[in-house]
């Protein structure tokens, strides 16, 4: 069975917003659209997003990091949302396992929106029905696109290539050895929702460098001291 | 949670016309049983029913204006496998059929008895209608209930408390209401539902108690180290994502001051549980018809706060991912 998903890579993540705006603008337009605005160009903005890019800052100063978070439907394999639905708009695909809203069917209860422990289903002010993130159903299973854009407008858009799509449950695909190899993690994992998306989390790359590599034995600015070629050969005198 | 005036005015005002339902048939089981007096059908049981279909009306009337697309309602009895909301939605409809037809059975007269049980029981179509809306009206308490307490991410509501609390609730209510009623319309039965009535009231005292004292101790599972998955004592929240608020920060925070809490939790703990006692105690003494109807209306009110602070009091999880809210 394929379940597809994003892995985002905290590490890389700069906070553009660039899948934000890109999201919103493939899917206002899309299948899953509109995204409606709510005083777009006057005070206090708000409105429908499937996507949303949020910071943290981690410790205290000197000793602190800023985390980006880009913020998403994670398209569990055990959605919570989905069997609480009264009328089953909310269902999750056989075939991809993309957690999918039927606009025709959904009554705008906002009772799905409730058992989403991540909030991350919001009701569209003006349609008055609930919207999530598709993982771009309209561009991925579109066989009209070259193949190299049949991927959702989020990771297209990411500039420094934070996120990857593709099947979890193969594992060889990228998502799976990023996951397996740079230590990919859920969302609250306590709930046993299993969301399909994963996290890379923030590595440091570090080289460990001893003293005498920085510095040659046998320095010759080191006039005070006596050579140490008089004791017999160093290491520098046989490695170049 | 932020509460929904749609849903208060659902939940109480089923949870009063259930156990007004569950009044009148407990009050025609006594009765049968020769423990009371027989009540007049057409006076008492039909216009009682009546009253109790008319809560039942206004309070689906109420649950419309929490949807989207109420012309869509008739989808949402689809998923009664997996849904509470959807076994509510089955549920509230057959038991209000069954009220109208237990109405209409007193209000037409046809109590004669179908037949005799052990030589005793003369057995009726209101008494089997009666006691198929009494299993319907349970049955109701507990699909309203479960469809807070079945979300297990809402641990304020995810405890057999809730359902508990929902259904003594509606019972104290309903028996307030049936006293009420009764005194009203001059019936000798006011003493006999005002009892009952404080039996559950002191019923719900304790259970809601056990409850608020739950809450108040909850450490909930999932924190902010968990929802963003970062291992460190010190994450402080810089954006949210947005800057003019979204659905997230609307439907999921109640918005109140901490005083306003407070005085919401006095309030509701006065009008539920100390002042409609002491109104009907006040009533058995000066046997004043206004009396038990104002114990049920301050309950009502009281309900109604409850119902607020019962929404208010639940956070959800996803509230950990808006920091300058929570």
């Amino acid at each position: 069975m394929t379940q597809l998903a994003l892995v985002i890579d905290l590490n890389v993540c700069v906070g553009c917003h660039a899948c934000v705006t890109s999201c919103k603008e493939w899917n206002t337009s899309g299948w899953a659209g509109p995204l409606t605005d709510h005083r777009p160009y006057d005070r206090d903005p708000t409105g429908t997003f499937f996507n949303r890019v949020q910071t943290f800052e981690v410790g205290e100063f000197p000793k602190t990091e800023t985390v980006h978070f880009p913020k998403s439907c994670l398209h569990c394999e055990e959605p919570p949302c989905v069997p609480v639905c009264p009328t089953g708009a909310s269902y999750k695909r056989k075939d991809n396992g993309v957690v999918l809203v039927d606009y025709d069917k959904c009554i705008g209860c906002k009772y799905c929106s409730w058992a989403c422990p991540y909030g991350m289903r919001e009701l569209d002010e003006y349609q008055k029905v609930m919207k999530k993130c598709t993982l771009c159903i309209d561009r991925i299973s579109n066989d009209a696109l070259p193949e190299a854009e049949r991927k959702p407008a989020c990771v297209l858009a990411c500039p420094t290539s934070a996120r990857l799509f593709g099947d979890v449950h193969d594992p060889d695909s990228e998502v799976s050895m990023a996951i397996r190899e740079q230590g990919g993690y859920q969302l609250m994992p306590e709930w046993g929702t299993q969301p399909a998306n994963h996290y890379l989390p923030r590595r440091k790359t570090c080289i460990q460098i001893f003293e005498d590599e920085l510095e040659r034995a046998d320095n010759p600015l080191r006039k005070e001291a006596p050579l140490p070629a008089a004791e017999g050969e160093t290491l520098d005198d046989v490695s170049f | 949670m932020h509460p929904a005036f749609s849903v208060i005015f659902l939940t109480t005002l089923i949870g009063a016309g259930q156990g007004l339902f569950l009044a009148l048939v407990t009050g025609q089981l006594y009765s049968l049983a020769n423990l009371l007096q027989p009540q007049d059908s057409l006076s008492f049981y039909a216009t009682g029913s009546f009253l109790s279909l008319l809560f039942l009306v206004v309070g689906l009337l109420a649950s419309f204006f929490h949807l989207g697309h109420p012309e869509r309602a008739w989808r949402s009895a689809a998923r009664w496998r997996t849904s509470w909301l959807s076994r509510e939605v089955i549920v509230l409809p057959l038991f209000m059929l069954l009220v109208a037809a237990y109405a209409a059975v007193h209000y037409s007269g046809l109590t004669g008895s179908l037949f005799v049980l052990q030589d005793v029981i003369e057995v009726d179509a209101s008494l089997l209608l009666g006691i198929l809306g009494a299993v319907a009206a349970f049955a109701l308490y507990i699909c309203t209930a479960m469809i807070y307490a079945g979300i297990k991410f809402i641990e304020e509501w995810h405890s057999p408390l809730t359902v508990i609390n929902f259904t003594l609730f509606g019972l104290a209510s309903g028996f307030m209401l049936a006293a009420a009623f009764s005194a009203w319309k001059g019936v000798d039965l006011v003493g006999f539902y005002s009892s009952w009535a404080v039996v559950f009231t002191v019923m719900a005292a304790v259970s809601r108690s056990l409850s608020l004292r739950r809450n108040s101790h909850l450490v909930h599972k999932s924190t902010l180290q968990t929802a963003i998955g970062i291992r460190h004592k010190g994450i402080v929240q810089n954006t949210q994502g947005f800057m003019g608020g979204s659905f997230n920060t609307r439907e999921f925070f109640h918005g109140a001051s901490e005083n306003t809490l407070r005085l919401v939790y006095w309030f509701f703990l006065g009008m539920v549980f100390v002042l409609p006692v002491l109104l009907l105690g006040a009533s058995y003494w000066l046997a004043s018809p206004y009396l038990p109807v104002a114990a049920f209306a301050v309950q009502y009110l009281g309900l109604m706060a409850e119902r607020w602070y019962f929404f208010a009091e639940a956070r959800h999880p996803q509230n950990l991912y808006y920091q300058s809210m929570a």
